[in-house]
């Protein structure tokens, strides 16, 4: 049996099912052990105080604003190849989330700038940058709702989804060129210097683990959703034509 | 191709206004901001290499949605998808068409209109180039939404909806060159940039706007 | 020249028409018959090669087909010549001096075809078909519109223009052309409205 009969919409209503508790249930004890962690058992900043506990929201956030985008590109290539109506579901239910996220990211960091930079809101590329995304997720979910025909809206949100990826991509490079930012190097990374410390850190890892999880969960709840739409057209298709 | 490329030309200059509109729509827009910011000369002339391509990109998306529409309705659009014309060939000469009608003569007559915004000297000839180089790229994205979008009732505010945001890196780069220009900066990257996103659009998205076509005719 | 094998085709992803088989050798027209909404615009769009078929197997030589919708793409702002010339231009021939007489065009060549009558529009739309050198024709309702007389130019010139010089042509019509044709009645093609395969039932 091939990974593939997992997108058989049957098969994918009868495995997400089980699944779901599950992983809702990962993201609540995550996030509320992260967060509790995070918020009251970790020191204030020497420099930024207690509002740096932000980031506990607003990285996790932005991690997965960006990373739904991805999901949303592969699973469109994935539906342009393999004709799975699945994935592109699936697609189109990882769209409101991403948009979320990147409403968070956005609204966090608005939050946490106004104490850091004196200023809610500066044209910084990072920051751009997310309105910009901002800007692709609506026009995607736009195109989306448009279209009546779901076969031809999951084709042409395809399209759209990889000529965005690579706009999107342009656009950040171009933004970076545009202007150099306030906004402090990434938070989390392997190699650099100018990570979080420890003690940040662990709890800023649980929380991001608790997005992810809430993200797998909202998208294989809103593409069950969309399956029980599609079905309903299935029916309502069948008992006109009977 | 260019069989196409002249009767969409002509058919511009028939139909009326194909040439004028954009043009005079972006001569408002250029007029409008003043009224709008205030006449201090000095502020003018630090906004006006953004208002200039500004005024561009929205002019280039004021006649967007006639690109394939009017084929579409006519039916002619699905006869050249079954001619021997493949439809990559016709999405190029599309885009030509719309950046002859509408990008050209922008590039021609802005530099005229620079005075109007107190635009620095030095800023003309990067005016010039910037859109030059920059507004082919508006056309081709254009197309490539007006292929989206060729389907649907109510295409044109979603249309803008799917095409601003991809006009990003092309605004960015085309209104940084001049603004470099303006102040005495090197605005080469600037504009070699901008060079290579068009002929990057120009590349891809020939390919993408006749498959979105070829999905929209099914 | 034209062989479809077991076709079936599909409207709006629900299949229409199934099991399809015919075969139109050169010189030969086949008319397709069958009520509104069965599936005939469908069934041509399909063997134009505008939408896949869901099953089956269209062949016809490379490059010599070519499709009439029941719009005629006629732009209103050009002429007469200048549609004509466009088409004619896009396929790379030159427009046959005969096709003037053939539509009775030649009194409206200059004319702007936004000011022709709907009859003399189609005129336009069908000579449209005498300038792209195409052996093999789908036509979709070419004869709506058109008076008997006009009928009858059409008729005489597929009958001694086209097919003459080896084309073939299916014709969804229905009116009686008057040419020597096969029809085939598309009625016992229809899929069952019972039977599964559209593109939604894979949901259920």
């Amino acid at each position: 049996m091939s990974i593939w009969e997992y997108a058989n919409p049957k098969k994918f209503m009868a495995w997400t099912a089980p699944v779901l508790p599950v992983v809702f249930g990962g993201a609540a004890l995550c996030l509320i052990v992260g967060l509790v962690w995070g918020f009251f058992f970790t020191p204030d900043d020497y420099r930024q105080g207690s509002t740096v506990k932000i980031i506990y929201l607003h990285v996790p956030a932005a991690f997965f604003a960006i990373n739904a985008w991805i999901m949303m590109l592969v699973a469109s290539l994935i539906w342009v190849i393999r004709r799975h109506h699945v994935s592109a579901l699936a697609a189109r239910a990882a769209a409101p989330v991403g948009l979320t996220m990147t409403l968070i990211a956005l609204f966090t960091g608005a939050i946490w700038g106004q104490p850091m930079w004196g200023t809610y809101w500066a044209w910084d590329p990072r920051l751009t940058s997310f309105l910009i995304l901002f800007l692709f997720y609506l026009g995607y979910i736009a195109l989306w709702e448009a279209i009546e025909d779901p076969d031809t809206a999951a084709d042409l949100t395809s399209v759209l989804c990889m000529v965005g990826s690579i706009f999107a991509i342009l656009s950040r490079y171009a933004v970076n060129f545009w202007n150099q930012g306030l906004h402090q190097g990434a938070s989390l990374s392997l190699d650099k210097e100018e990570n979080v410390s420890n003690v940040f850190w662990q709890p800023l890892v649980i929380c991001i683990v608790g997005f992810g999880l809430l993200f797998i969960g909202l998208v294989l709840l809103r593409t069950r959703t969309e399956i029980r739409v599609r079905r309903m057209r299935a029916l309502e298709a069948r008992a006109r034509r009977a | 191709m260019i069989a196409l490329l002249w009767r969409d030309l002509r058919l511009a200059m028939r139909a009326g206004g194909g040439f004028g509109l954009g043009l005079a729509f972006f001569l408002i827009v250029v007029v409008l901001v003043p009224l709008g910011v205030g006449p201090q000369t000095e502020l003018l002339s630090r906004i006006a290499p953004g208002i200039f391509w500004i005024a561009s990109l929205l002019a280039a998306l004021l006649s967007l949605d006639r690109i394939f529409a009017l084929d579409f309705d006519d039916g002619s659009l699905a006869l050249l998808a079954t001619s021997p014309l493949p439809l990559e060939g016709a999405a190029l000469a599309k885009a030509i068409a719309h950046w002859i009608t509408t990008g050209l003569p922008l590039t021609i007559v802005a530099p005229a209109l620079g005075f109007l915004l107190a635009l620095a000297p030095e800023a003309y000839k990067y005016l010039l180039m910037s859109l030059l180089l920059g507004t082919p790229a508006l056309s081709m994205i254009g197309t490539f939404g007006a292929a989206l979008t060729v389907g649907l009732r109510r295409g044109g505010l979603l249309l803008s909806l799917l095409v601003l945001p991809l006009y990003v890196p092309t605004l960015i780069y085309g209104a940084e060159a001049v603004r470099r220009g303006a102040q005495g900066l090197d605005a080469s990257g600037a504009l070699i940039l901008l060079g290579v996103i068009t002929a990057g659009c120009f590349a891809v998205l020939p390919f993408a706007t006749a498959a979105t076509l070829r999905i929209n005719l099914r | 020249m034209l062989t479809v094998q077991d076709v079936t085709c599909a409207r709006g992803g629900i299949p229409v028409l199934s099991g399809i088989n015919f075969e139109v050798a050169a010189v030969q027209a086949l008319i397709l018959r069958g009520p509104n909404g069965i599936g005939k615009t469908t069934l041509l769009r399909t063997l134009a090669g505008l939408q896949p078929a869901l099953a089956g197997k269209i062949t016809h030589p490379e490059d010599e087909a070519a499709y009439a919708s029941h719009a005629d793409g006629i732009k209103t702002a050009l002429t007469v010549e200048e549609n004509l010339k466009f088409w004619a231009e896009v396929y790379g021939n030159p427009i046959p001096e005969s096709i003037w007489q053939a539509f009775d065009l030649a009194d409206l060549q200059h004319r702007i075809a936004g000011t022709l009558s709907a009859g003399q529009k189609r005129r336009l739309g069908l000579a449209r078909l005498g300038v792209v050198g195409r052996k093999v024709l789908f036509l979709d309702e070419p004869t709506v519109s058109l008076d008997g007389f006009s009928v009858r130019l059409f008729a005489d010139w597929l009958q001694n223009t086209h097919l003459a010089a080896g084309g073939v042509a299916v014709i969804a019509t229905h009116i009686d052309l008057g040419i020597d044709a096969p029809e085939l009645e598309l009625t016992p093609f229809r899929v069952a409205s019972d039977k599964d395969g559209a593109a939604d039932e894979a949901f259920l």
